[in-house]
């Protein structure tokens, strides 16, 4: 914001403002939104913490060698990736103020987002199946609640997803949709992030131990 | 009706769930009982609940949420300071074979429950409520970032503190301590629903926590007037960023340990278990990594006050302002690096013991440095001994004090004898009472003319001071003379005659901060009778020198009715000093956030699943969850959550302060 602090022409100090204009409406939602992405940084931080802590204590049960899938994470992981790429498509057509456009690329990425938390689930019913439950060791339970705790994330985005497409499609690319718009995109490319260091600290480095 | 039924529908809920035959929590209970129905049936019968509805509990407006967050921490003070009348009369009683009037069950929720509720429904709201109240105020906003969430914040406290409260009453709270350690807070030890009171609480409050350091960050760092740049704030919002950066980065921590342990306690996990590879240390770690800037959360916000009062009450300038705020960021930092010394005895080693040692003790640097700040401020300046001032001198002393006990705690060796012994105990109500709570009291008095037109009664308020100070002194004194002899905190009943005494002298100093407390209420009242007499028109009492002194006492919905420019630290001081004339024509509309219940609706559905979730009642808090989904996602379709006050009622209000300021010259 520019505003003449200095004394006035007259000479006279300024100590306020005669004619303002308010802080336009989202003034602080991006700086907030950023800081609340930071504050479940750290919850994915702990939750990394005690998986390296506990990540070996595999209470004579089974170990990562014995349960990881490596080709099937693999398939897990593009899906998220992709659903990054088509979000941010959807935010290059939303700056085109193409509604369409922009609803097909959420509705891929919402598709997307439902492939991998699918894949997800089944690799857990696999597991519990085996008998690697949560209970089962320490191990178990700091990467059910790690990998569980981002399921968790992209479901809970994609309701959110769901709820903006609705707004769009309600009222349009307003203003205060493209803010949400943009948002949920530093929320979800914020979880492709964490699903990286799931990736290379939990699958990678679990079936190489 | 068939047990598995009355098993779905009500959980583990029953009847003997109720404490009848504790015959203490049954007395409390009809008296609360009696208080509260007359309450309600007064509202009821003045007619008041549209008014509250209306006015108050939906509003989001910072001012009259920083004064609900005030009640809030005052009411909770009598529940927790009941607690604390009942350890000392207690352990005054449990000598000679007595075994005092509390069985175990109950002291150890007693204890349990007092540093819970002092912490985060005392001390917290209290801080909470002040930083909301002054701090768009003192940056010249007309409110905080996000008016809605504050409102949501406010309500998720009480939301904690209701299921604080429920415990009392329903079931029965934690007796593990105010931290609740692994492996005696798992369900193994610790079976019944006194943990998920207190895991539920805290979270439901966590919830709040956060998001109110989020607003409160956003507000600071996005809405200064012009002019404000970050040398400029007044060292309150200085101290009050601070405060919000770690609210911002701990409370995670804890909501994930909190978390974590009711996996173990519901799911049957084995983060914090003895078997399966689990590790109690970890939760130590974890908690503490949240506990330790915790403390500094809380006494911040302290010495932002300290240093407004101080300044004001000496008619100078702060002296040391760069070095003040230098010393609050290095506090913050710090407070990260020394949670391990909550824990030497605990097998870390000498090397991790040593360094953890080294920055406790490195923190003792700034906070000596701010000490010595406030200390040249005074000196030679024009002193004028009001409350709040009264209330800083007390801190100094008392503070200074707590923390020379904190930097021997520090020393590992010492700490190996000293651990968990009330030592302790006296060390860190000595920085708490003397800090923080005696930094809210400076608070009080000192903003108290700016949210209600009219001082505090000073007869009253220093009756209550000398009650405070007097009292703390006789209660924590023999503390820490008893911990150098070796008792350990949380006892029950006591062996050795001879140290019966120390604890009478204890209660003793218990009871004049109860007389201290008393008199703080009456102090409420009566100033609240003689308002006439202790009228302020001005909106500057004190002759004080930040922003939210130049508007009026109390201050419009909108602040300030042209956003000030800022040229100095002091920027009332400097406007006065440079002949400010108060406009008085050119009033626009002006645009505000609306008021709205959703978040007392969505707190008030947090707190029915987080109850839900206490006594295994699964349908209850399934349904309260789906419904706060509904509810949260519904608001997001109102798409017009402001209004502008019309120019006319602008003129109207500010037409009306020049004709008190004219009479008042």
């Amino acid at each position: 914001m520019t505003v003449a602090v200095n004394p006035s022409q007259t000479g006279e100090p300024v100590f306020y403002l005669a004619d303002e204009h308010p802080h336009p409406e989202g003034y602080s939602t991006s700086l907030g939104f950023w800081i609340y992405l930071m504050s479940d940084c750290l919850i994915f931080a702990m939750l990394f913490a005690a998986f390296g802590v506990l990540g070996a204590n595999y209470a004579a049960g089974p170990a990562p060698k014995d349960l990881f899938d490596l080709d099937l994470v693999a398939v897990n992981t593009s899906m998220l990736l992709l659903s990054s790429i088509t979000y941010g498509f959807a935010m290059l057509t939303m700056q085109q103020n193409k509604i369409a456009q922009t609803q097909m690329w959420l509705a891929i990425t919402g598709l997307f987002g439902l492939a991998f938390i699918g894949i997800e689930l089944t690799e857990f019913a696999h597991m519990i199946h085996e008998g690697a439950t949560p209970q089962r060791s320490a191990f178990l339970s700091a990467f059910f609640t790690l990998v569980g705790t981002h399921g968790l994330h992209v479901s809970c985005g994609l309701i959110w997803l769901v709820t903006l497409m609705v707004q769009v499609w309600k009222f349009g690319l307003i203003e205060a949709n493209r803010r949400r718009l943009m948002c949920l995109s530093m929320f979800w490319h914020f979880l492709d992030v964490v699903w990286i260091g799931v990736f290379t600290f939990v699958y990678l480095l679990g079936v190489l131990r | 009706m068939s047990p598995d039924l009355l098993k779905l529908i009500f959980g583990r809920l029953g009847l003997e769930s109720l404490p009848l035959h504790e015959p203490i929590v049954v007395g409390t209970f009809v008296v609360v009982a009696l208080g509260g129905a007359t309450l309600l049936a007064g509202l009821t019968y003045f007619r008041l609940w549209g008014y509250l509805w209306r006015e108050w509990f939906t509003t989001v407006d910072h001012k009259r949420i920083g004064i609900m967050y005030m009640i809030l921490g005052i009411v909770m003070l009598l529940r927790g300071f009941a607690d604390a009348l009942m350890m000392r009369g207690q352990q005054m009683l449990a000598f000679n074979g007595s075994e005092g009037y509390l069985n175990a069950h109950h002291y150890d929720q007693v204890f349990t429950a007092h540093g819970v509720i002092m912490i985060f429904f005392v001390a917290m709201p209290l801080v909470t409520g002040l930083m909301n109240y002054v701090v768009p105020l003192q940056i010249g906003a007309r409110d905080v970032s996000f008016p809605f969430l504050n409102n949501f914040s406010f309500w998720m406290t009480v939301g904690g503190a209701v299921l604080v409260m429920a415990s009392l009453f329903i079931g029965e709270f934690a007796r593990t301590g105010w931290l609740a350690y692994p492996p005696l807070s798992n369900i193994g030890y610790s079976p019944d629903v006194g943990v998920d009171y207190y895991i539920w609480a805290l979270q439901v409050a966590g919830v709040g926590t956060t998001l109110s350091g989020i607003n409160l960050i956003c507000t600071i760092v996005k809405l200064r007037c012009p002019g404000m740049t970050m040398m400029k704030m007044p060292v309150f919002t200085w101290t009050s960023l601070c405060t919000n950066i770690l609210i911002v980065a701990s409370f995670p921590v804890l909501t994930v340990v909190l978390a974590l342990l009711s996996l173990d306690r519901y799911v049957g996990t084995n983060f914090f278990t003895n078997d399966f590879g689990g590790s109690p240390m970890m939760y130590v770690n974890l908690i503490w990594i949240w506990g330790h800037p915790e403390v500094y959360i809380l006494v911040l916000p302290a010495f932002g006050i300290f240093s407004e009062v101080t300044s004001t009450f000496s008619g100078k300038r702060l002296f040391g302002y760069t070095s003040m705020v230098y010393a609050t960021v290095v506090i913050t930092i710090l407070s990260y690096l020394v949670w391990l010394h909550h824990f030497f005895t605990m097998g870390s080693g000498a090397s991790v013991n040593s360094f953890f040692g080294i920055t406790t003790m490195i923190i003792s640097i700034p906070t000596g440095a701010k000490m010595f700040n406030w200390l040249f401020t005074m000196y030679r300046g024009r002193i004028r001994y009001e409350l709040p001032m009264m209330w800083t001198i007390a801190f100094m002393l008392t503070f200074v004090l707590g923390g020379m006990t904190g930097v021997l705690l520090a020393v590992p060796p010492a700490d190996f004898v000293l651990h968990n012994s009330l030592f302790l105990i006296a060390h860190f109500h000595n920085v708490i009472i003397g800090g923080v709570v005696f930094g809210a009291f400076a608070g009080i008095n000192y903003w108290f003319p700016k949210a209600f037109g009219f001082k505090l009664d000073v007869f009253w308020g220093k009756l209550s001071f000398w009650f405070w100070v007097v009292g703390f002194y006789l209660a924590f004194m023999p503390l820490y003379v008893l911990g150098l002899m070796g008792v350990t905190r949380r006892l029950r009943v006591f062996d050795d005659p001879s140290l019966q005494i120390w604890f009478v002298i204890a209660a003793i100093g218990a009871g004049l901060v109860f007389l201290g407390i008393l008199c703080m209420l009456m102090q409420f009242a009566v100033s609240f009778l003689k308002r006439e007499q202790l009228k302020d028109v001005t909106g500057d009492p004190w002759d004080a020198r930040t922003l939210e002194w130049a508007t009026s006492s109390p201050p419009p919905d909108y602040n300030f009715a042209f956003t000030p420019v800022v040229h100095d630290n002091d920027a009332w001081w400097d406007m006065k000093k440079r002949g400010y004339q108060r406009p008085l024509t050119g009033f626009k509309p002006i645009h505000m956030p609306s008021s709205t219940g959703t978040g007392v609706i969505l707190a008030g559905l947090a707190t029915a699943m987080g109850f839900g979730l206490i006594w295994y009642i699964w349908w209850l808090a399934a349904v309260s969850f789906i419904a706060m989904l509904v509810v949260g996602i519904g608001h997001t379709f109102n798409y017009h959550r402001d209004f502008d006050i019309p120019a006319d009622d602008v003129i109207r209000t500010e037409d009306a302060r020049t004709k008190l300021l004219a009479g008042a010259k």
